[in-house]
């Protein structure tokens, strides 16, 4: 008690307060974070469509119905084909938890690959839809990088950012980033339309379009992409700048300037 | 300076208890101020081998930013200038940025820090008082300008010879009339140009993506298109006007999903094209949400409805986005069946 | 007379070199006189003093750095196809401004380094502007004779505002480019002439192919060279006004306390130049910024997410993002409220920080010098106010990075606009209350240190079993310093009947005025500092405190 009460004119009180106050203000999160209603989608089956049967009617059917037809917890998925599939079952959207806030988010992958097949098919056979896409189809042979940075400009960046790194949508919904994500995903959701992304059938973006959009991708948004200048500061522009220049330009500025203009240590015994 | 020769046995007494709890000087008022504290000494003044530290450390820190600026040539003449490395934990980045600003960075720095070094330990270090004058001058000087300017105002006579003084008023009044009309030349008159678009009856919707018009068949329900018109090339010298109010989105919907009975009209086969501008302050507005049939601006989240006639549901926006009429000519193209009945991208004065 | 020159002529003979050069630049143009008033000025020593030559070396640094871009950059917003060394933009047609920077940023040696110094060093500079502005506010250097001064930097930071933004507009990329569509947008809003205004700044329909190169005569030009002049003045007046410093023991309003400029303050100031350059150039070393070909060209219908400006109009773009979509029909016009009102409110917002020195010398009355700085605590209104005004910037701000808020914390866009809409009224007025108790509390603490000591933290237990704190009285200087602010008394309106008996009609703004002194310095609105009376009551009643 002594020690503390002594300490706190410490110079570092404030800052000890100040942290304090600040994991505080964490709680007023919660009330602001939305609370929506789920967009749940689809599932499928087969090696033989048996077995993808099977399995959708483990995981899939008590939201999407026994035949896929939909109920009030999830849409029909007749029709919605194999690349819809392969797409929410492959990056972990599908199945969705019960409760989830405006949008199903991207999590861990429940199915192996070869689960995610059958599924596919199965639900392939109950209506025609997309297929998975080939690795030529998404492959990065033949593509031309700078025309897909204008399609992705065109298309996607009014919600993926300029390389990808995610925006907000409303009610809490937003567009994902696009860091990581595998290029037959991206090929697929362009061609399906996940949740409330439009898609971009081929009639109106080519089979080639979206290839060199995947290219670009990977050029700018890719593990090996160079960003020249140095740290990226997320992708994200002027806001991180605005922050890091604050920070920690105005801050190490700020440091050296106490150091400039403080009292040299003085001779005395102490 | 002649402090340094100072031996640390002779440090003044006062220095070990310089902010003790004790001295009150004035006992009348304890609140009058005691004066500038006495000096003390660094241990520099008092210990010549601590000012030779500093000094070594000065020139330390000279050479280092001589080292830095050597390298920093070095780096310039040598690295690549397309050379990428990876340093942990920024990633990959160009090594001549990289290499180039932290030599000039250490270079600079060590400069600034020897001189603060150099003027902390080794300069006199004790406060000094200069006086301050006010900053009004003396009632005198006072006297004696307004005296002065009076005298010139009334030798040159403004005053008396109102004539004068009011056609140089007029004269200088005028001139930079001149100015502000050579200003004309920054621009034409808007006339009606914000009124107007490229697209006309007749103009086929052409697919940004493939450059090829589209077909009703090409646009399915819950996709998203961009078009312009027909005739319009990239390579156009007036292609980034044209586009900033022809830029087209086209999304298709359940015919019986649309509310306003308007935009059903305009539709063809449940396909709408509305102005891709938002109607806020111009951004290309695209963020279509395909199964609330929203669309959101980036910039300042102005929030339309297109199956609602494009109204605004959230967001600064004042108007709906401009529908499109479009149907279908006789080759089987979607078409535009006229221009935008009103302007598009932000609203104006005569907008109306 | 012959001898004396002689003899003068013969002593500068054998003078050094040196002293020879400065000789011969006096009798030329009388730098003695000069250096007599200047070489020793006194300079005091706090780190906050600092703040404004953190903008000045970033402002010089911006201006070398600007001068080597310009080397390369073409202004011009004829199209070009690229073919430089960037592969992701290979083939793109772009402008010859977006093409040029490409050139500085991949085919220039160091010019990515020079276009990142001049970029990071500008956010510093409006950033350090900002500080030191606040600085000033809260200790009260505004105050006479300061208030002219205080103009020119408020001036200063509008300019670098707009030299800022005319800056990142010139690459042409897609980023700033929808800025500028943001600001044709805004100035079509202004009622009858904004039509005009848009089409004579972009000589014609926007993006027309003139911007740029207004954009950059306004630039490198026009308000550089506005804002070097009044940097001059500024810096002219700070040494004609001598620093302000804070109270303590042997200073008064009468003399300024430090260490004289040759040679500590030469070193001092001059080393910080030096570690400015520094500290901005590895900044620019490790950290991207503007990186405009992940952005790519500027295309009026292309956009991406997550679209801001610099930090410093950031708050224009909370403004504009907050607003409700009003718009008025009438009479074949349409007043664009929804945008029309954001912009006036935008100067709005920094013209009532630069006004306050005038109003608050209005409310006081007082027509003396000040040297000696405020604490802000012993001005708990004008600290109030002024923490007020900072956190309706920072909603702004806020509100200008919406969707990355929303994005970041998994909130809704529209939940962070609705909370900006309402914070932006409710949260001045709650920082205001705040601010002032916390100044009021701060100011009974220092009465306390002052009439009962320093607490120790030590508790002792006296013989008769009470524990008490031990407290330490504190010394002559401390007790000065904590006492040396000056208390105003709340302006009374005067006799309302005169000698005559005959009633004088109060005007209106003498009214104002006294309500408003009483809010300032009314009884509960700050604590009156303790007399040496008190002081010496207690001191001689409680021994053993």
């Amino acid at each position: 008690m002594k020690k503390l009460s002594a300490r706190r004119r410490h110079p570092l009180a404030a800052v000890v307060v100040l942290l304090l106050a600040l994991a505080a203000t964490g709680g007023l999160y919660a009330a602001f974070a939305p609370a929506g209603k789920a967009q749940a989608d689809d599932s499928a089956q087969s090696l033989t469509i048996k077995e993808g049967k099977k399995l959708y009617e483990v995981g899939c059917a008590s939201c999407h119905g026994t035949g896929g037809q939909g109920s009030s917890d999830g849409p029909s998925l007749v029709g919605v084909g194999a690349a819809a599939v392969d797409f929410q079952v492959g990056t972990g959207r599908m199945p969705a938890a019960t409760s989830q806030g405006a949008q199903v988010p991207r999590k861990k992958v429940v199915y192996n690959q070869a689960q995610i097949d059958q599924l596919a098919t199965y639900i392939a056979s109950l209506g025609a839809g997309p297929n998975v896409p080939t690795k030529e189809q998404y492959g990065p042979a033949g593509a031309d990088i700078a025309k897909g940075g204008e399609l992705f400009r065109t298309n996607c960046a009014q919600c993926h950012n300029f390389t990808g790194k995610g925006g907000a949508l409303t009610k809490g919904k937003f567009a994902p980033s696009l860091e990581g994500v595998a290029p037959k995903h991206i090929y697929e959701a362009m061609q399906t339309g996940p949740q409330n992304m439009p898609s971009f059938p081929d009639t109106t973006l080519s089979s080639k379009n979206k290839k060199d959009i995947i290219a670009y991708l990977n050029a700018v948004n890719g593990d090996k992409t160079e960003n020249p200048g140095g740290l990226e500061l997320g992708g994200l522009g002027p806001v991180t700048e605005g922050l890091f220049a604050w920070i920690f330009g105005l801050g190490a500025l700020i440091t050296v300037a106490v150091w400039v203009a403080a009292r040299t240590a003085k001779a005395k015994k102490s | 300076m002649s402090s340094q020769d100072i031996p640390e046995e002779n440090l003044p007494a006062e220095q070990d208890h310089a902010h003790g709890a004790v001295g009150i000087a004035d006992e009348e008022n304890p609140f009058s101020d005691p004066g500038l504290p006495p000096h003390e000494h660094r241990i520099q003044d008092i210990d010549e081998r601590a000012a030779r530290r500093s000094e070594r450390m000065v020139a330390l820190l000279f050479t280092v930013s001589m080292l830095a600026t050597v390298a920093f040539i070095v780096a310039y003449l040598v690295i690549p200038n397309d050379k990428s490395i990876f340093v942990f934990p920024i990633g990959h980045l160009s090594a001549m940025n990289f290499t180039l600003g932290l030599t000039l960075g250490v270079a600079l720095f060590c400069i600034g820090a020897g001189a603060v070094h150099w003027a902390r330990t080794l300069m006199s270090d004790a406060e000094v008082a200069d006086e301050r004058h006010a900053i009004e001058a003396p009632a005198d000087v006072r006297a004696k300008v307004h005296a002065d300017f009076r005298l010139g105002a009334k030798e040159s006579a403004l005053g008396r010879r109102k004539l004068i003084r009011n056609t140089m008023f007029g004269a200088l009044a005028l001139v930079p009339l001149s100015g502000v009309m050579l200003l004309g030349g920054l621009g034409p008159a808007p006339g009606t140009k914000l009124r107007h678009t490229m697209w006309a009856k007749g103009k086929r919707l052409v697919n940004m993506n493939t450059n090829q018009p589209l077909r009703p068949e090409d646009v399915a329900v819950g996709s998203l298109t961009f078009a312009k018109p027909d005739g319009l090339e990239e390579t156009d010298e007036e292609f980034q006007t044209e586009i900033a109010k022809a830029a087209l989105m086209i999304v298709r919907l359940q015919p019986d999903n649309i509310k306003d009975k308007r935009e059903l009209d305009w539709s063809h086969e449940g396909i709408v094209a509305f102005s891709k501008i938002c109607t806020h302050v111009g951004c290309p507005i695209s963020l279509y949400e395909q199964q609330t049939h929203h669309v959101l601006c980036p910039c300042h989240q102005s929030t339309f409805d297109l199956s609602d006639g494009a109204r605004v549901i959230f967001g600064p926006a004042g108007h709906a986005l401009p529908q499109l009429h479009i149907g279908v000519d006789s080759e089987g193209y979607l078409q535009a069946l006229g221009d935008f009945e009103e302007p598009v991208g932000p609203a104006f004065w005569e907008r109306g | 007379m012959s001898t004396a020159e002689n003899e003068s002529s013969r002593s500068r003979g054998k003078a050094p070199a040196g002293e020879r050069i400065a000789d011969w630049a006096d009798g030329r143009l009388g730098i003695y006189s000069l250096a007599k008033a200047n070489m020793r000025k006194i300079f005091p020593d706090h780190w906050s003093f600092m703040l404004g030559e953190v903008c000045m070396y970033s402002f010089i640094i911006i201006i070398l750095t600007g001068v080597y871009l310009t080397l390369f950059f073409h202004p011009s917003m004829n199209e070009v196809q690229y073919h430089g060394s960037y592969v992701p933009l290979q083939g793109q047609l772009m402008s010859e401004a977006f093409n040029s920077t490409l050139h500085i940023s991949f085919d220039v040696r160091g010019g990515l380094l020079m276009r990142q110094i001049h970029h990071w060093a500008a956010l510093i500079f409006l950033a350090g502007m900002f500080v030191h502005m606040m600085r000033v506010f809260f200790t009260g250097a505004f105050r006479k004779p300061r208030e002219v001064n205080w103009l020119f930097g408020f001036l200063l930071f509008v300019l670098g505002m707009f030299t800022g933004f005319t800056g990142y507009s010139l690459p042409d990329d897609l980023l700033s480019g929808t800025g500028v569509r943001f600001m044709e947008g805004a100035i079509l809003s202004v009622p009858i002439v904004g039509t005009y205004l848009s089409f004579f700044l972009f000589g014609g329909e926007f993006p027309g192919h003139d911007f740029v190169a207004r954009f950059y005569s306004i630039h490198i030009l026009l308000l550089p060279g506005i804002m070097l002049g009044l940097m001059v003045g500024h810096l002219i007046l700070v040494f004609y006004h001598k620093h302000t410093q804070f109270a303590g023991p042997g200073k008064t309003e009468k003399n300024v306390v430090g260490m004289p400029l040759l040679p500590v303050y030469m070193a001092k100031a001059g080393g910080f130049f030096f570690l400015v350059f520094g500290v901005i150039a590895a900044i620019a070393a490790v950290a991207q910024i503007n990186p405009i070909w992940a952005m790519g060209p500027y295309r009026p219908d292309q956009v991406s997410t997550g679209a801001q400006p610099d930090w410093y109009m950031g708050f224009s773009e909370g403004l504009i993002r907050f607003m409700p979509g009003w718009e008025i029909n009438l009479w074949g016009h349409t007043l664009v409220l929804g945008v029309f009102i954001p912009l006036v409110i935008f100067p709005l917002v920094l013209v009532a920080i630069a006004v306050y020195p005038f109003i608050e010398s209005w409310v006081t009355g007082d027509k003396s010098e000040h040297h000696i700085l405020d604490r802000p605590r012993n001005a708990p209104t004008r600290t109030g106010l002024g923490v007020a005004w900072m956190t309706l910037y920072l909603t702004l701000l806020v509100g200008g990075g919406n969707d990355l808020w929303a994005t970041h914390f998994h909130l809704s866009i529209n939940a962070v606009t609705w909370f900006v809409r309402i914070f932006f009224f409710v949260g001045p007025v709650i920082a205001f209350i705040v601010t002032k108790r916390i100044c009021l509390g701060l100011q009974r603490r220092d009465r306390d240190k002052v009439l009962h000591g320093r607490e120790t933290g030590i508790i002792k237990r006296l013989p008769h079993g009470e524990f008490v704190e031990v407290h330490e009285s504190l010394s002559q200087e401390q007790l000065h310093t904590l006492t040396a602010h000056h208390q105003y008394e709340p302006a009374e309106i005067g006799a309302t009947v005169d000698e005559n008996g005959v009633e004088r009609k109060v005007p209106a703004s003498e009214k104002l005025r006294s309500k408003l002194s009483s809010a300032y310095y009314g009884e509960d609105n700050q604590i009156p500092k303790p007399t040496v009376e008190e002081y010496k009551e207690i001191a001689s009643g409680h021994g053993h405190h």
